[in-house]
């Protein structure tokens, strides 16, 4: 009992600290992406190639005042960026980074991912709603009411391959892609599950929870100094979680293509796989423009949820009868 | 760590989930904020999941988290965006309005009262014991055999509840139009 209490308590550790490593270089990365697509250098004066730029960002985020706009609910004002940060460190749970590089091992631990990821929306609304802004509350309304459309879609590209495996367990959903990955047998629940997530994360082309032209910034608009850097660190923490779940579920985990591993550790293979969907949603954000407000709810309502329920019934049929 | 301090501190955890079940319920219903509100509550249901937790049904606490803070909390948010603007002055409660609703919440109460006390209790740790009985596929087993006539009569009162829906929002507009 006691040594599953360490397990627990130093992976949560490793967890926040990676965390932090992981936005910093993510930050990083999305300004040099941003930069080369539109032929520029991006950040270089501060380490190599800039590398170091987002620490010095941080520290003056660090060593900025909280400010408390005038007439703001205070408690939920300081409450909303911490709570949108717990469900993050749960994720880190139950991800698989390796055969055995997983802190809890759950057998409901694609529930788990899920089930706590609402309540980044809850925060999102709180924060937006305390500030006292237009803007802001203009922001989390919209988040709301792109989470719950988009959020559809994405459990059930998620159940047809819980279908096919039978279990909700990350471990085995990775042990059962050993040959095949799931991206071949189920090409369209991925693609579903990566245009959902990238609406669930509020990333470009769906971004209008902060869309910058007209909003400001959205539900953060208020926020200043290391509460801003918190609502900062969740998205780009989020972003990792769903394109680590997206590795585990479609593009097999841990293991290498078609069974083949080059000797690679699998951990390397995970984190690979992970920042090359990173890439790709970066990629995406300075490609396309935003979506208008009512395309957006359409496309999630009249497009996504049909063809995901029409994926889930023919995998459904399909594996009855074979 | 021993068994008894385990026992101690898992006891600890339970009392103090029950405190924020309470403490969640209260800030449901007290403040005249309406957002306070739908935070409590969603409070309350995460409570809720964690006592789940403690009587060894790790699926059936998620799934309430999944439906009640995901789903249930997040829908109350759409109806608030529709309700009068906060900032402005709120009527008091009219008693008869208390008067029904406490009614109603003690008729509940002594219901659930009723089927507590009516129930064979078994300790959690003794169900445990054959996982087998309590798996997920266990629930889903006993949904589509024992209990399904209930299972459908649910889906059915959720396909009203999507009809009247549809027929409020939209049919009813394009008809006075």
């Amino acid at each position: 009992m006691s040594s599953d209490w360490f397990r627990l308590i130093l992976g949560l550790l490793i967890a926040l600290g990676f965390s932090q490593l992981n936005a910093l270089f993510l930050v990083w990365l999305e300004r040099k992406v941003a930069g080369h697509i539109q032929l520029r250098p991006g950040p270089m004066e501060v380490g190599p190639h800039g590398l170091l730029q987002t620490i010095a960002d941080g520290v003056k985020l660090v060593g900025k005042e909280l400010i408390l706009p005038f007439k703001a609910d205070r408690k939920l004002f300081f409450l909303a960026p911490v709570l949108v940060f717990t469900p993050v460190l749960v994720g880190f749970l139950v991800l698989p980074f390796g055969q055995n590089m997983i802190i809890r091992d759950m057998n409901l631990g694609v529930l788990l991912i899920f089930g706590f990821s609402t309540i980044t929306v809850l925060a999102i609304l709180a924060g937006g709603w305390a500030s006292n802004n237009k803007y802001a509350l203009l922001g989390a309304v919209r988040s709301v009411a792109q989470n719950i459309a988009y959020e559809i879609p994405l459990l059930l590209s998620v159940m047809s391959v819980v279908l096919m495996v039978n279990s909700l367990s990350f471990s085995e959903i990775v042990n059962s892609q050993k040959t095949v990955w799931f991206i071949f047998l189920q090409p369209l629940a991925g693609l579903i599950y990566l245009i959902s997530a990238t609406a669930e994360t509020n990333r470009a082309p769906f971004d209008i929870p902060e869309a910058e032209s007209e909003l400001v910034a959205g539900f953060h608009t208020e926020y200043s100094g290391m509460g801003f850097g918190l609502f900062f660190l969740a998205e780009y923490t989020n972003m990792f979680i769903v394109c680590a779940v997206a590795t585990s579920l479609f593009f097999g985990g841990w293991q290498g293509l078609f069974g083949i591993n080059l000797g690679i550790p699998g951990v390397f293979w995970f984190l690979f796989k992970t920042y090359a969907l990173i890439f790709i949603i970066m990629w995406v954000r300075w490609t396309f423009p935003r979506v208008r407000f009512d395309q957006l709810m359409n496309f999630a309502w009249k497009v996504m949820i049909p063809l995901s329920l029409v994926n889930l019934v023919i995998t459904a049929i399909v594996l009855k009868f074979v | 760590m021993d068994t008894a301090g385990l026992d101690i501190l898992n006891q600890a955890g339970f009392w103090a989930m029950v405190a924020l079940t309470v403490a969640g319920a209260s800030i449901a219903i007290f403040p005249r904020n309406i957002l306070y509100n739908v935070l409590g509550l969603a409070l309350c249901m995460t409570a809720i999941a964690a006592i789940y937790v403690f009587l060894g049904s790790l699926f059936i606490a998620l799934m309430q988290f999944l439906i009640y803070v995901g789903a249930i909390c997040i829908a109350i948010v759409f109806a608030i965006m529709l309700s009068r603007p906060l900032h402005l002055e709120m009527p008091p409660r009219p008693a008869s309005k208390v008067a029904m609703a406490t009614a109603a919440a003690v008729l509940f109460f002594v219901a659930i009262v009723g089927v507590v006390l009516k129930t064979d209790w078994t300790p959690s740790a003794a169900r445990v014991a054959d996982s087998s009985l309590w798996s997920v596929e266990a629930i889903g087993r006993a949904l589509l055999t024992r209990y399904e006539l209930v299972f459908e009569v649910i889906s059915l009162v959720l396909l009203v509840a999507i009809i009247g829906a549809v027929i409020t929002a939209g049919l009813s507009r394009r008809l006075s139009s």
